[in-house]
């Protein structure tokens, strides 16, 4: 019995979208070092369509695994349905998390919705 | 697989698993039964008392047999507690970076109206004695100290401190768990009047342990039922497990001082090693250690991570991160010696055993620097510090 479902394993161990992106219009970051976690995401949105997306995150093994799944969920995706985005269908998508680590799927939904406040500022626009 | 978890538990020795499943086919009458069959079994039991006592200078009758190293820990400040309240004593003194078999039995004492005072155990994890001296009352019933700790594998002045008790006539517990079979120790050289153990620390089986009590102290059962373990402990005897006990710890113990000079290079090799990793930082004492211990904090980077790729790499260790704890505080041994939560976080303990060779020693430093290089490549935390919008703690 693993401590993680092989999709978690697999999302950590291969990150999908790591990194930044230098012309980011929408830049979110949660969680902080004390609790263990932080989750920086990036998005490129035109169009009203999230174009790219990349993160960084400080965190364990659950924690790297959401942000990576949570970007390949919004990806290409039109904002107004990446706002609706919630932690439940990143958990799911990952084949479930343990109790007390579905905290880190609540970032995950935090960090978008944050990098999407953030474009909200910087363009005027309303989603 | 390289196993750097010995601190967790450690494999059985050979010889411990042949006394366990011979004695399960030959010796498994009841001890006290008093026909034949039955005295064989003490028997076994007894002599696995004697071989245990002779290795920590005690003698057998100071011995008891537990499930292991909590229920000694539980036993033996329950009973001082008991001694004390007697006299209108209500005052225990310990330090912070004990493990929770003694601190939770101490909140327990506490909640029963106890007075606990957890001494400072400073930068290196080290107790003053001093401070344990200043910090004794009138109204103390015991000093209780770890022989060394858990995480940090630093080693107590048991001596100095068990000196201190004797001469101000309190009562002096040590946890020994990590220290017994590793580290030598001699309960009346060390002044020591109970002692806690656990024999999967040393090759032998879980949930087994002893506790040593200096002869004249009452204790408090915290089983009631039969008169076994001189009416203290009742329930029947687990003959088998206590003596693959004894001889997993004969063992272990005699081959201390060439382990304890092996591990040692070892050690020293690999601290070396990861030392070279920028900012990060050993915790706890260099050489007041076990030597089979290895405790660093990595800044910008989180434990759990850490360990689960090293586990891809083939090698077991643990962290003190509070994600491996199931907690939100990371390990309360790294906030003791002045860890803040952001480093603890990122912390890696290696506890290596006997078999270690160099070139494994080699490897696990190779890996831990590796993985720890592709944690912080995609950290924001560490972005933050090497674009100095952060300032760097280690």
């Amino acid at each position: 019995m693993a401590l993680y479902s092989e999709k978690v394993m697999d999302h950590f161990r291969n990150p999908r979208n790591v990194g930044v992106i230098e012309d980011a219009n929408g830049i979110g970051e949660v969680g902080n070092a004390k609790c263990g976690d932080i989750m920086k995401m990036y998005l490129k949105i035109e169009d009203d369509v999230v174009q790219d997306v990349k993160f960084e995150t400080f965190g364990c093994g659950s924690a790297i695994a959401s942000s990576s799944m949570a970007t390949e969920l919004i990806k290409g995706k039109p904002v107004s349905e990446v706002m609706k985005l919630t932690n439940k269908a990143v958990a799911e998508a990952l084949d479930g998390l343990p109790a007390y680590k579905m905290h880190c799927s609540v970032l995950a939904e935090e960090a978008i919705h944050s990098a999407l406040e953030d474009y909200q500022k910087r363009t005027g626009k309303s989603i | 697989m390289i196993y750097a978890d010995n601190a967790a538990t450690t494999k059985m020795s050979e010889a411990a698993i042949q006394t366990m499943t011979a004695l399960f086919q030959e010796a498994w009458g009841n001890p006290s039964s008093l026909y034949g069959h039955g005295q064989e079994a003490k028997e076994v039991l007894e002599k696995a008392r004697e071989e245990i006592a002779a290795v920590i200078g005690a003698q057998s009758q100071e011995i008891l047999f537990t499930s292991g190293g909590s229920e000694a820990d539980n036993q033996a400040i329950r009973s001082a507690a008991a001694l004390g309240a007697k006299k209108g004593k209500r005052h225990i003194v310990s330090t912070a970076f004990e493990h929770h078999a003694v601190l939770h039995t101490l909140k327990k004492l506490e909640e029963e109206g106890f007075e606990v005072t957890l001494l400072p155990v400073h930068e290196n994890g080290i107790v003053r004695p001093e401070e344990v001296a200043a910090a004794i009352r009138e109204d103390t019933c015991l000093v209780t100290v770890m022989f060394a700790n858990n995480e940090i594998g630093t080693i107590q002045p048991i001596r100095e401190i068990g000196a201190i008790c004797r001469e101000k006539g309190v009562l002096f517990h040590t946890d020994a768990v990590q220290a017994v079979g590793h580290l030598p120790i001699d309960v009346n050289a060390d002044n020591i009047d109970m002692l806690s153990a656990s024999a999967h620390k040393f090759h032998g089986p879980k949930g087994v342990g002893f506790l040593y009590v200096r002869k004249g102290i009452r204790l408090t059962n915290l089983i009631e039922g039969g008169a076994q373990e001189r009416g203290k402990r009742a329930g029947t005897e687990n003959v088998p497990g206590n003596a693959a006990m004894a001889t997993a710890l004969r063992e272990t113990a005699s081959q201390m001082p060439e382990t304890t000079a092996r591990l040692t290079v070892i050690r020293d090799r690999i601290i070396r090693g990861l030392s070279e990793i920028p900012h990060a930082a050993l915790n706890g004492d260099a050489e007041r250690r076990l030597p089979s211990n290895i405790n660093f904090c990595f800044e910008g980077i989180e434990g759990e991570s850490l360990l689960l790729l090293l586990d891809d790499k083939g090698i077991c260790a643990s962290s003190g991160s509070a994600c491996t704890s199931g907690s939100l505080d990371p390990s309360h041994v790294l906030l003791a010696i002045g860890r803040v939560h952001d480093v603890a976080h990122g912390s890696l303990r290696l506890s290596i055993g006997e078999d270690i060779t160099e070139e494994e020693a080699d490897y696990i430093v190779r890996s831990v620097k590796d993985v720890v290089a592709y944690l912080r490549s995609f950290s924001p935390i560490w972005r933050d510090l090497t674009e100095g919008k952060k300032q760097f703690i280690l």
